[in-house]
């Protein structure tokens, strides 16, 4: 293990003074849902942009708490469901376990690091995907494929998405 | 209890927000309803974001997208200025083409009746000097051009070569300050010279004041210059008046209207008749003369209105016997046995021309089967006949003055041959044709055809000797 890597996983936490105000924390989610939306109406292959799920990630990684991560998570996830055709509480699981191991997973990682950023943001994509994909399936039956290529693509996309928009998100944070 | 929930209460929330959420799912799936309320708010809370942000875009966007719209309506406006532009121009070029070739064709005709040997040449380019009228043609002397030769256009006279190059002539156009040809009215005959003024009328000098000349009549070439051929359209007059000494007389050339840009020079120039017939003056249109039906002229009942004459009677007639006798007018070499004329039947007792009850003109097919008349009754003279080809147009003189046509040839229609008349019969005993007129079977060396000024007007020609001092003017072979 390389010095590097060792600085990339032992990265002390980070300052848990670092607040959200929250008014951001319902602004910045209302509008990723609404992007997601809205957005796909005139550009349609922006609808695999999943920003609600990049603004919980972000807000798992800068916030380190598990509890208040997947209630973020689950919060979101709601949201989206209450706009689906889907019965609520799918996207609500989905991002509720996405908030919870993101959070968990930012005691680990210095996740200010843009590399970090991109490999969690692509990992959370596709954990996210694959959870939905089982959970259709398994609660309510539907005969979804995964497309796993399409996935891992379309994550790319979103960890690209997911570097510019936390640097954005990371200057909605009041030091303390 | 406590320790596990205090060891692991994120785990333990987690799993209690899980749960919810399954039995939530469970719930809606298996009583198949809806969980309003979440949804309601959801929805309240979304939708008029989204209302706004639709609000937003309708108006920013169709702003945005009709400032590109209209980027667009300009660059299209743009391309469609420029195609225009270049349609014009293409259309302009076909025009000048379309007018090219009929100018070409103009001169393609008017070359192959005239009975002058002429060169086609372009115009390529004026002359130098601010008050000369000169142009460059592009045939010189390697194509037989000399100077001193007539240029023309099928309109009238251009000009005259005033310099042969090579490759080249020089042409000084008839409103060169210094140019002058000898003209001759259409209506009176009276002669003149045509004077270039450096301007767009010429002037027709040295004519006397007590010469009558009207208004929108036409001069031609009078040959007296030994230049231009005699017949030749020169202009209309536009302003006739009296002067100190002689007449203001101010042609418009009618061979330089819209321009000079193909002409013919004439190598070989034969002399041409004067088109006879008055002009009307502009401004005045002049109705055909009424066809004269047979319920309105009894005597010419049976007969065409082409017979309405004594002479067309006649002509009818000598016609008629010369198919009994198989004898075809306009053939035969000289000396050969004319059609016996002393067997027209009903001829001796014709009544004279313009007898006020003549009898019934013989009837086709009719008269060559009627009995002889008794020799030496009184009939008169009759007037001579024209009997034109078959092919050759009746002309005015023909159809309405026969001594006219007794007289001198009939004048050929523009772009018609020669004008032909009955071949001259040798006079037998009892017969009463003294002078039949003008012979058929002419050389075409002596008949021409004229230039058309105007292609309402005939043009009758008759080559005329132009005197020996005139090269380029040729002598007729009958007159030699």
């Amino acid at each position: 293990m390389t010095e590097y890597t060792e600085h990339l996983i032992k990265a002390p936490r980070r300052d848990a003074t670092d607040k959200f105000r929250y008014v951001w924390l319902v602004i910045v989610p209302l509008i990723a849902i609404l992007s997601q939306v809205y957005i796909p109406r005139f550009v349609s292959f922006l609808a695999y942009l999943e920003l609600p799920l990049l603004v919980t990630v972000h807000y798992a990684l800068s916030r380190g708490g598990p509890i208040p991560s997947l209630l973020y998570g689950m919060a979101i996830g709601l949201a989206q469901d209450s706009l689906s055709h889907q019965p609520i509480g799918m996207f609500g699981i989905v991002k509720t376990l996405v908030g919870y191991f993101a959070a968990t997973v930012s005691v680990r990682f210095e996740v200010e690091n843009p590399v970090v950023t991109f490999i969690l943001s692509f990992f959370f994509y596709f954990f996210h995907q694959f959870l939905y994909w089982v959970f259709s399936r398994a609660l309510l039956a539907e005969a979804i494929t995964f497309d796993a290529q399409q996935t891992l693509m379309f994550g790319l996309l979103n960890a690209a998405v997911a570097l510019p928009l936390f640097r954005v998100l990371d200057k909605l944070k009041v030091a303390q | 209890m406590d320790f596990f929930l205090s060891r692991y209460r994120s785990l333990t929330v987690l799993l209690i927000v899980i749960a919810t959420q399954l039995l939530l799912i469970a719930y809606q799936v298996k009583t198949n309803k809806d969980v309003p309320l979440i949804r309601v708010w959801a929805v309240t809370t979304v939708t008029p974001a989204e209302q706004g942000l639709e609000l937003v875009r309708r108006y920013t966007w169709g702003f945005v997208e009709d400032y590109f719209v209209l980027l667009g309506v300009r660059s299209e406006n743009e391309k469609l200025k420029h195609e225009n532009g270049t349609l014009k121009i293409e259309n302009h070029y076909l025009k000048s083409e379309l007018s090219t070739a009929d100018r070409a064709q103009a001169l393609s005709v008017f070359k192959a009746q005239s009975p002058s040997t002429t060169v086609a040449a372009r115009v390529i380019g004026n002359g130098t000097g601010a008050n000369s009228k000169v142009v460059f043609v592009d045939r010189g002397s390697a194509s037989g051009v000399e100077s001193g030769m007539a240029v023309v256009t099928p309109d009238g006279i251009v000009g005259k070569v005033v310099d042969a190059y090579p490759t080249a002539s020089l042409v000084m156009l008839m409103t060169d300050p210094t140019f002058a040809a000898g003209v001759v009215s259409q209506k009176n005959r009276v002669h003149g010279t045509l004077k270039g003024q450096g301007h767009s009328e010429c002037l027709v000098d040295y004519v006397q004041n007590e010469e009558p000349v009207d208004v929108g009549e036409w001069f031609y070439t009078s040959g007296d210059d030994r230049i231009f051929p005699k017949g030749f359209p020169v202009g209309q007059v536009r302003a006739a008046r009296n002067g100190k000494t002689f007449k203001e007389i101010y042609v418009a050339p009618s061979g330089m209207q819209g321009g000079v840009e193909e002409v013919l020079i004439v190598l070989e120039g034969v002399h041409q008749e004067i088109p006879e017939g008055v002009i009307a003056s502009p401004g005045y249109k002049i109705l055909a003369p009424p066809v004269v039906s047979g319920s309105d002229s009894p005597a010419a009942a049976g007969t065409s209105a082409a017979q309405a004459t004594d002479a067309d009677r006649l002509r009818q007639i000598y016609k008629q016997a010369g198919a009994s006798q198989n004898h075809v007018f306009g053939e035969g070499t000289p000396g050969s046995k004319p059609p016996d004329f002393t067997k027209i039947p009903n001829l001796r007792g014709a009544a004279p021309a313009g007898n006020a009850n003549p009898p019934a003109p013989a009837q086709p097919g009719v008269a060559s089967n009627s009995p002889a008349g008794p020799a030496g009754a009184a009939a008169p003279k009759p007037a001579a006949p024209a009997v034109p080809p078959p092919n050759s147009a009746p002309n005015k003189s023909t159809t309405g003055n026969s001594a006219v046509s007794a007289k001198s040839p009939a004048p050929a229609a523009p772009g018609q041959g020669a004008p032909a008349s009955v071949p001259k019969p040798k006079p037998q005993a009892g017969a009463v044709i003294a002078d039949p007129g003008p012979t058929d079977g002419n050389p075409p060396s002596e008949t021409t055809s004229a230039p058309a000024p105007k292609a309402d007007r005939a043009a009758p020609s008759v080559p005329l000797n132009a005197g020996p001092s005139a090269p380029r003017l040729q002598t007729p072979a009958s007159q030699q």
